[in-house]
């Protein structure tokens, strides 16, 4: 048998105007674990989707026990003997235990009827196998995340898998069901399967991986053995760059407070959250996938329902407000999904651009479309909209542009607070250069900005200051020389130990 | 040449499939293009086109009305009993507070509540059915002075040359329509339906915007009930039975998605006339009227594949 079970050479994946997986080579030893690490975006996902046939790469080709092979889909994986446990974990809750260990792939005698008997059995044998505290008829919306974890993990046995690759499988689990998690994953090692393991907290990859591969920007940036290396080197291999010279930061220009939050919470989505934000200033709030920063923000204008905690406007306790009363009062949030919470796609950018303040483009409610002609074509010129004109529907625009026109539509009423939820996801350099310096400008115009983002280069690069939020609580926040990405790592990953007392 | 007359077919087919069979229908009978039958089969639609305008305002939105059909039935009840022993004015009001009130718990139900808008309007059709039959008690009812009230010229009389059912459904669907293009409450229509999410984000109310579309559809039912019982002079317990259908064929025949956030007014206006055409086409033709059901079935059908054809172009294009 070859010391290699799997491995992956020169795999190039490109999404339109992102290159997510560039000429990516790494190998999987049987018995080992091996720690995958990068920042969001860096490209692990891509690269575990397309090992489970959930992504076809475009170039480069995946070794399998020695052969290249091609894998169709997540069941053509799990039957080669490959099997992702993902973040989300893939159980139908409706059924048993044994349904979902071979989901997909049960076994049925010729006419397709279930061979139950057949199921129970082997079903049984890998739950055994696992040490797992329950039988094969439960059903498993029914069990804890981390016994659904279990269950997962049992296809490893069932299907007799030589690699088995975890998705942040830590996320949702308290420290004993880590340490439970931990001795399966040891034990499978024993058996000698190779695994892959991708999270966020280092101590973690220290504590149980062998080798660990570095991802940034879609490129593999090196390979070391795990009890050779400290978390020093793995922070300097993940960030690489030097700040990038480019952002343009606002003078720092502070005038007075425009909100405050004390105490807000939403449970179980975040807890006990305070801080404040200034005119002129640019806040950033940094933090993982999941971390609670979306809906905080979401919560404070209203979308959401707090349930505990108070605002406080321009110096003045407010009511928690609807939507509707944030705008009014001259807050703006530029949502994360461009496409399901920003823009009425079939919509043109005109009516777009008016859709948040009917009042205001209209009397006695009769709209007023030169007002609205006018306002449009204001944005499209002052942000360089690329469109036919003020009604071609924005879903045939380029995200930079649609983009551009969600932000018109927070601009034109002339916001005192705009919160901008991940600004640049998914768009061109060249937009994404331009929002940038939209929001140094509109923070010198004096504006409140705050400022949600994944990427750790922006988020340090357009604030004045940061939060960082890790699930469901700011758990630092750092101003001037402070503001490293090395903090902010350390801040994210090593948040967990204080919340796990629960 | 030929590139552009297959696209021309495939986004006009239906308007095209249409004019071959008037043009079919106007050969075999020699009545079906005369202006007293063009004035008939407008008449017949204005009851149709009345309530086809409010339930575009609902389908807009991304919803369905379905409970308008047992509306009509019981608004036309109310409308023709209350004539005989409030008058018909009060009568006329009375039918419209109950048009209204009735939309009002529609939307209560959809919009606030947030239940399925097929299967709360579904089994409201099947309430209201039941609520006929205890207002009646089963009898039907009639105009006791139906020579000598002026409640006659809703559905019978005539101004300037055209009758006046027509000129109400007119004027409603003008209303309707300059009410959707150029009206605030318009916009949030079109917003809710083209993207709920996004216009929640963007401050407007749903829950209201969808309420005032099950209100309008109840009041343009209560205004066709109007016409209809002043046409008839009285009615039977089963009058309105699948008005429901043939609106929602009209609505959709004129090209507004089910999924909401395009259409418009005068593509009902357009689709509920082609369907009375096509009903009234197939009478003249010699088929039995229950004919009617079966080319309301083939009109939804095709339509929605329309419809559907039309939005997966635009995702894969």
């Amino acid at each position: 048998m070859s010391d290699v079970v799997l491995k992956v050479k020169d795999i190039t994946k490109t999404f339109p105007g992102v290159k997510a997986l560039d000429r990516v080579s790494f190998d999987i030893r049987p018995g080992e674990v091996h720690a995958l690490v990068g920042e969001n975006g860096a490209g692990k996902s891509t690269l575990m989707k397309a090992l489970a046939g959930l992504h076809r790469p475009d170039e480069g080709q995946i070794f399998y026990q020695g052969e290249a092979i091609e894998v169709a889909g997540p069941l053509d994986a799990r039957r080669k003997g490959i099997l992702l446990i993902h973040q989300e974990l893939s159980l139908s809750p409706e059924l048993s235990v044994a349904e979902n260990i071979y989901l997909g792939a049960w076994p049925t005698n010729r006419f397709g009827v279930l061979k139950k008997r057949e199921l129970r059995r082997d079903a049984t044998a890998a739950l055994e196998a696992l040490g797992c505290g329950f039988g094969p008829d439960v059903r498993v919306g029914s069990l804890s995340v981390a016994k659904q974890q279990m269950v997962e993990i049992a296809r490893a046995e069932a299907f007799r898998a030589n690699v088995v690759i975890f998705d942040e499988p830590t996320a949702s689990l308290t420290d004993s069901e880590k340490d439970q998690l931990f001795h399966t994953i040891r034990g499978l090692k024993a058996r000698g399967v190779g695994i892959v393991y991708i999270s966020h907290k280092m101590d973690e990859i220290f504590d149980i991986t062998d080798r660990i591969t570095v991802l940034r920007d879609g490129q593999v940036q090196g390979t070391v053995d795990t009890r050779d290396t400290d978390l020093n080197q793995i922070t300097r291999m993940m960030i690489g760059r030097t700040l990038d010279t480019y952002f343009v930061k606002a003078k720092a220009e502070f005038g007075a407070e425009v909100l405050r939050v004390e105490g807000l919470s939403n449970r179980p989505l975040f807890e006990d959250v305070s801080f404040s934000v200034r005119e002129g200033e640019v806040l950033g709030l940094y933090g993982l996938v999941g971390a609670g920063r979306s809906e905080l923000v979401e919560t404070i204008f209203g979308v959401r329902r707090a349930d505990a905690g108070k605002l406080f406007w321009k110096e003045g306790e407010i009511e928690l407000p609807t939507p509707r009363q944030s705008i009014d009062m001259g807050m703006a949030l530029v949502p994360e999904s461009r496409k399901e919470q920003g823009l009425v796609l079939m919509m043109g950018g005109r009516e777009n651009t008016s859709l948040p303040h009917l009042r205001l483009f209209s009397e006695v409610s009769v709209m007023n479309r030169a007002k609205e002609m006018a306002v449009f074509e204001k944005y499209r010129s002052a942000l360089s909209i690329k469109t036919t004109g003020p009604d071609q529907a924005v879903s045939q625009l380029s995200g930079g542009n649609q983009q551009k026109f969600v932000l018109a539509k927070w601009l034109c009423a002339d916001p005192k607070l705009i919160i901008l939820d991940e600004p640049t996801r998914g768009i061109d350099v060249g937009s994404k250069s331009a929002i940038h310096e939209l929001i140094a400008e509109l923070a010198e115009q004096g504006l409140a900005v705050i400022v949600i983002s994944s990427e750790m280069p922006e988020v340090l690069g357009v604030s004045h200051r940061v939060l960082a939020m890790s699930e469901g609580s700011v758990v630092a926040e750092f101003e001037g020389a402070a503001m490293t990405e090395e903090h902010l790592i350390d801040a994210v990953s090593h948040a967990r130990e204080p919340v796990a007392a629960e | 040449m030929e590139q552009r007359f297959k696209r021309l077919l495939r986004r006009h087919g239906l308007v095209v499939a249409f004019l071959v069979f008037l043009a079919g229908v106007a050969f075999n009978a020699d009545a079906f293009l005369t202006p007293g039958n063009i004035l008939d089969v407008l008449r017949q639609v204005s009851i149709t086109g009345m309530m086809a305008v409010g339930v575009t305002f609902v389908v807009l939105t991304g919803r369905l009305d379905l409970s308008v059909g047992s509306l009509l039935t019981l608004l036309t009840v109310i409308v023709v009993d209350q004539h005989n022993v409030a008058g018909p004015f009060p009568a006329i009001v009375m039918t419209l507070i109950a048009g209204l009130c009735i939309g009002a718990f529609n939307g209560l139900l959809v919009g606030f509540v947030g239940l399925n808008a097929l299967i709360v309007t579904l089994a409201m059709l099947s309430f209201l059915q039941g609520l006929v039959l205890f207002y009646s008690g089963g009898s039907n009812v009639n105009v006791e002075n139906a020579q000598d009230t002026w409640f006659a010229v809703f559905g019978r009389g005539e101004f300037l040359g055209l009758p006046l059912p027509v000129i109400l459904f007119l004027v409603g669907a003008v209303i309707a329509g300059l009410v959707l293009q150029f009206t605030t409450f318009g916009r949030r229509v079109y917003g809710v339906g083209g993207n709920e999410t996004a216009s929640i984000f963007s401050g407007i109310d749903a829950r209201w915007t969808v309420f005032w579309t099950y209100v309008i559809s109840g009041f343009t039912t209560g205004v066709a009930a109007i016409i209809m019982g002043s046409r008839v002079m009285g009615a039977q317990n089963t009058i309105g039975q699948g008005y429901e259908l043939t609106v929602l064929a009209g609505v959709i025949l004129g090209g507004t998605s089910l999924l909401g956030g395009s259409g418009s007014i005068w593509r009902t206006v357009i689709g509920i006339s082609m369907l009375g055409f096509i009903q009234n086409g197939l009478l003249l033709l010699g088929f039995p009227y229950y004919v009617q059901w079966l080319v309301t079935w083939a009109v939804i059908i095709v339509a929605v594949w329309i419809d559907l054809g039309a939005k997966r172009g635009r995702i894969f294009a």
